[in-house]
């Protein structure tokens, strides 16, 4: 019977009800009296340099209180990149300077060069159209290979070259790798591109800066995963201002996907314009500014290849991968598609041998960093596609092949420097057997036949890392910052509880689900429990909501606290019943002396906290609040196995998606329904990334599909009526609630499989098709049917 | 958007008053024409709305010939002109909810998007365009992408359809927009096949005359097996080569006539 209550019961959001009936709070809601507006002029050129900028009519228009331009940020620190990455030479990465307003040269199609601020929007955006620009344009560097070509344009004159960095991993593996490729028995190639995301969350982008004349306070309030990594971001490196003088607020969030960790420009120009001028600037992004201003995700080229011995075991496996950085090093940007990809190239494999080599880019292009799954879709699409290929090359049954090579000890050490602490490979590949009806697909294929279509079965497997941690071995990898999780559980004197965690939900369902652990501990109603986010005033200094961490790190925080607070109301209990400590035990909302019938209701503690009349004063303070910070000691690894079966119309080459089956073990569920939610969304994504999704640039470095018009995202007749299940749980060995993360696993998981389901389908008609590029559009699948 | 003035005239004379002022631009649905102001890419004066105007909208039947107001909504064409199941069909599956409630038939016309679904129904129906002051045969309205005979401030008050004995429209998307990537419309009349097809080339909505004689000669969808049109002329882009739309335009049309 499921449960109604506590861990393991699937409530319904509690948060849904603001967020469907029109009363949530975002930030485009927040309008502070005398506030003025932006609007920033965006280089309409991938590469030019400044000549000059004349605002002077722009300055006489209606409303127009002031215009920056770069020249108001000399002095002014850079957009901080906040990881460092250590080339294969022990050499750091080549780190360019980011301005909050282009300096001398603009860099990208989108990059701001001046900053309108006006009474209105609309006065403001006039007053834009009038600034006089005078830009050379310079041959665009779009491409990544011509990048990395001797004597190619530089993006960055002061840098060396477009290189940013050149990764080995693990380097001294690389003779060991070369040698067992030479004695391979068989070796399977792919070259394949991971294509290039516009997250495009519902909400776009929106800051709100405002500052206190009186306290001299500034307030920044924004679209943000993580309020104080960008307060951190902005006051210690870009603006100057210390931590006490600035509070940053995300209120209410509408999806995130990645792109809204990072500290973007137009935060610290809100923050600074709102000093300047002495009155609150608000900025919202339109649609077609998101397209060229947020951070995109993805865009690797990788060459892959995997050695097989004579038994089919797979024996090594080395890649090469150019990763587009784009214009600027956006916060995150390097560690994607080195510690976050390279790391999880093993996969759910025992190949002893693996060397990674990535070289990251710039390109006259917008920036690239974390996009749901960073790093991790792009390790599992290679590797998986690769293994599928092996397969087909091999003649083998793909299953098969994978499951001889699954690791099945635990712990696992990788050739990858991870250790992986739990998981069960053949459960959730048994499951997926089950769930997916292999058996039953050679009719479903006769089925579809009979209808003219070419019916494919497409699986593969993932093993994603959630909550990376612990932060002394991070730091040790280039992080340059902390990766621990916060929480305040603070009791209130009639016994409701309120816990202010530096985890950030923007649509993951924090809270509802973070009250049903704390409900599950002590024995009380769910509602009883308030979270509170996104707000540094309110909260402990926390990292934000990314890498499906929330839970596994932040729910972790929380756990901490509140036995901290059960240990403390343990000993008011002891006192109230005159009974020792020890013997005292909590069920349903009741402390009990063992053994005997004396109990006291947890209110009753509560209010003897803060109302200390019968209180043991000597021994424990009043009040009932505590604080953990929870480091993890490791990532926590959930993995699981995927199948996809999809139609192609021969004739137009457009691929429907008839099944997708999801057999994840996440460890322990808090709120099932939820955790299905989530991979339910992280499926789309996944899905539209194969099928639909894919930021073009031409030669010029315009991105030529900036609107819904030509962006095609995935939409409810995309995808079909999932089958998941995650009942093949491995509790997570080192946290204290054996939780894992489920957020990103969804798109991490479904695009090798959509892609091998549609090589199946095309190889089953006979069609000499080994591989296509995502995202399989109709036209694609037909160029590739038709050589 | 730029600022602009604002007229609701109530009646077809009226509105044809307004059109008069400089840079005065019509507004049906406005569809096209708001995302297009929002972008800033036009700066009309003036916006003379003609959702106002009760003589141009509605859906009326009768001796064979489906009438429709220029200013009714394609979800009002999709529930009412079932005299003419085809076309009500296309009408119905034109954008979302949202578009089909606010988007009108005349508006579409009078666009004439090379990707848009109705410009392939009145060319394949050899529709009547009836404006504020003339008839134009479809043959002779259609002039090019986002070109019509239509003259400067003239309105399309509405559009008759004669119904044909069986028609189909086969529309296949672009994943991004929905617009019709490739869309074939097959009529068949007594006098003849008529077979238009747009979003495939770049001089707009077209008849494929060739197909048109072959379907004359023998409806049937295998009549089509030996023809092939020329890709040069297509549209190329991201979302499909000149030859894939090329191909598409035979598939779709085979289809349109296997389904009639």
């Amino acid at each position: 019977m499921p449960k109604d209550h506590g861990i393991g019961a699937s409530p319904k959001r509690r948060e849904d009800i603001r967020f469907l009936s029109g009363t949530g709070n975002y930030t485009d809601d927040i309008n502070l009296r005398g506030q003025a507006y932006v609007h920033f002029l965006r280089s309409d050129v991938a590469h030019g340099k400044i000549n000059g900028i004349n605002t002077e009519a722009a300055a006489g228009m209606p409303g127009v209180l002031r215009i920056f331009t770069g020249a108001d940020f000399e002095g002014v620190g850079s957009i901080p990149c906040g990881w460092q990455i250590t080339d294969k030479h022990g050499q750091p990465m080549q780190e360019p300077a980011h301005p909050v307003l282009a300096q001398g040269k603009v860099r990208h199609v989108g990059d701001p060069i001046a900053a309108v601020v006006a009474e209105s929007a609309a006065q403001a955006r006039d007053a834009a159209e009038a600034i006089e620009l005078d830009i050379e344009e310079l041959p665009a560097v779009v491409n990544m290979k011509a990048a990395l070509e001797e004597g190619a344009t530089k993006v960055h004159d002061d840098l060396t070259s477009n290189l940013c960095y050149d990764w080995g991993f693990v380097e001294e593996n690389k003779p060991a790798v070369e040698e067992a490729f030479q004695k391979a028995a068989h070796v399977t190639t792919l070259e394949l591109v991971n294509n290039r995301l516009v997250a495009n969350p519902m909400e776009p982008r929106v800051a709100v800066g405002d500052f206190n004349r009186a306290s001299g306070d500034s307030t920044l309030y924004t679209t943000s995963q993580n309020p104080h990594v960008i307060r951190l971001l902005m006051g210690a490196f870009v603006l100057g201002i210390p931590e006490h003088k600035l509070r940053v607020v995300a209120p209410d969030v509408g999806g995130g996907f990645g792109t809204k960790i990072f500290h973007y420009a137009e935060e610290a120009f809100c923050t600074f314009a709102a000093k300047a001028l002495n009155r609150p600037v608000k900025w919202t992004s339109s649609r077609s500014e998101a397209f060229i201003s947020d951070a995109h995700g993805r865009d690797h080229v990788t060459k892959i290849e995997l050695a097989l011995d004579s038994d089919n075991n797979f024996i090594a496996l080395r890649t090469d991968t150019m990763a587009n950085m784009g214009a600027y090093l956006s916060t995150f940007a390097p560690s994607v598609p080195t510690w976050l990809h390279g790391t999880l190239m093993a996969g759910n494999y025992k190949t002893p041998l693996i060397y990674v080599n990535v070289k990251a880019v710039f390109t006259n292009t917008v920036p690239v960093d974390a996009y749901r799954g960073a790093g991790r879709p792009e390790a599992t699409y290679q590797l998986e596609r690769v293994i599928d290929k092996a397969a087909r090359e091999l003649g083998v049954d793909p299953i098969a092949l994978r499951r001889q090579n699954f690791i099945t000890e635990f712990p696992y050490a990788t050739p990858v420097a991870v250790e992986y602490d739990t998981g069960d490979y053949h459960a959730t590949m048994d499951k997926l057997e089950e769930m997916a009806d292999f058996k039953g697909f050679a009719k479903r294929r006769e089925a579809s036949a009979a209808k003219g279509k070419l019916r494919g079965l497409g699986m593969n497997c993932y093993i994603e890392a959630c909550g990376i941690a612990p932060s002394n071995l991070v730091g040790q990898l280039g992080a340059r910052a902390g990766l621990y999780e916060s929480a305040t559980v603070r009791v209130n004197a009639t016994g409701g509880l309120v816990v202010m965690t530096g985890s950030h939900s923007h649509g993951q369902g924090h809270e509802t689900s973070f009250p049903q652990v704390i409900a599950e501990m002590i024995g009380i109603d769910e509602s009883m429990v308030e979270i509170v986010h996104g707000d540094t005033a309110r909260t402990p200094m926390g990292m934000g909501t990314y890498g499906s961490r929330s839970l596994a790190v932040g729910g972790s925080a929380m756990f901490r606290a509140t036995e901290k607070i059960i240990a403390k109301a343990k000993k008011i209990a002891a006192h109230l019943m005159e009974a020792a400590d020890a013997d005292i035990e909590l069920k349903d909302g009741a402390f009990s002396v063992a053994g005997t019938d004396k109990s006291v209701a947890w209110g009753d503690v509560c209010l003897a906290a803060y109302v200390p009349h019968n209180y043991p004063l000597e021994e424990i303070e009043p009040g009932l609040e505590e604080t953990a910070f929870y480091d993890p000691s490791n990532f926590t690894y959930p993995s699981g196995a995927y199948a996809c079966e999809v139609e192609v119309d021969p004739e137009t080459g457009k691929v429907t998606i008839e099944r997708f089956s999801a057999a994840d073990d996440f460890g322990n569920v808090v709120n099932p329904m939820i955790v299905e939610g989530q991979v339910h969304g992280g499926l789309a994504q996944g899905i539209g990334q194969a099928l639909l999704e894919g930021a073009v640039y031409d030669e010029n470095g315009q991105l030529l599909n900036a609107s819904y018009m030509d962006y095609a995202m995935p939409r409810a007749s995309d995808v079909p009526f999932y089958q998941v299940d995650h009942s093949c749980a491995t509790p997570c060995t080192h946290n204290p609630l054996g939780v894992k993360g489920c957020g990103e696993a969804g798109a991490i998981g479904s695009p090798p499989a959509v892609v091998n389901a549609v090589i199946d389908a095309l190889q089953s008609a006979g069609r000499d098709v080994t591989h296509i590029d995502m995202p399989l559009s109709p036209s694609r699948v037909w160029q590739a049917m038709h050589g | 958007m730029y600022n602009f003035e604002f007229e609701k005239p109530a009646t077809v004379a009226d509105a044809v008053a307004a059109l008069g002022a400089e840079e005065a631009q019509a507004l049906g649905g406005g569809q096209t024409l708001i995302p297009t102001l929002k972008q800033r890419l036009a700066s009309p004066t003036k916006l003379v709305s003609l959702t106002g105007i009760a003589e141009m909208r509605g859906v009326s039947a009768a001796g064979g010939v489906v009438t429709i107001g220029g200013g009714t909504t394609h979800a009002t064409v999709a529930a009412q002109a079932g005299a003419y199941p085809a076309l009500a069909a296309l009408a119905g599956n034109i954008g979302d909810p949202a578009v089909r409630n606010r988007g009108t038939i005349g508006g579409s016309l009078a666009n004439n998007d090379p990707s848009a679904c109705y410009p392939a129904a009145a060319l394949a129906s050899g529709a009547t365009i009836v404006t504020n002051t003339r008839e134009i045969a479809a043959d002779d309205y259609f002039q090019g992408m986002f070109t019509t005979a239509l003259d400067e401030g003239e309105i399309i008050t509405g559009v008759r359809f004669p119904v044909p004995e069986a028609a189909n429209y086969q529309k296949f998307e672009q994943p991004a927009s929905r617009f019709a990537l490739v869309g074939v419309f097959v009529a068949k009349y007594g006098a003849g096949v008529r077979v238009a097809v747009t979003g495939a080339s770049e001089e707009g909505v077209f008849r494929w005359s060739e197909a048109e004689q072959a379907l004359d000669h023998d409806f049937r969808s295998d009549a089509l097996m030996d023809l092939d049109i020329n890709p040069d002329n297509m549209i190329g882009d991201m979302h499909g080569s000149k030859a894939y739309r090329a191909h598409l335009v035979k598939v779709l049309t085979k289809r349109a006539v296997a389904a009639m």
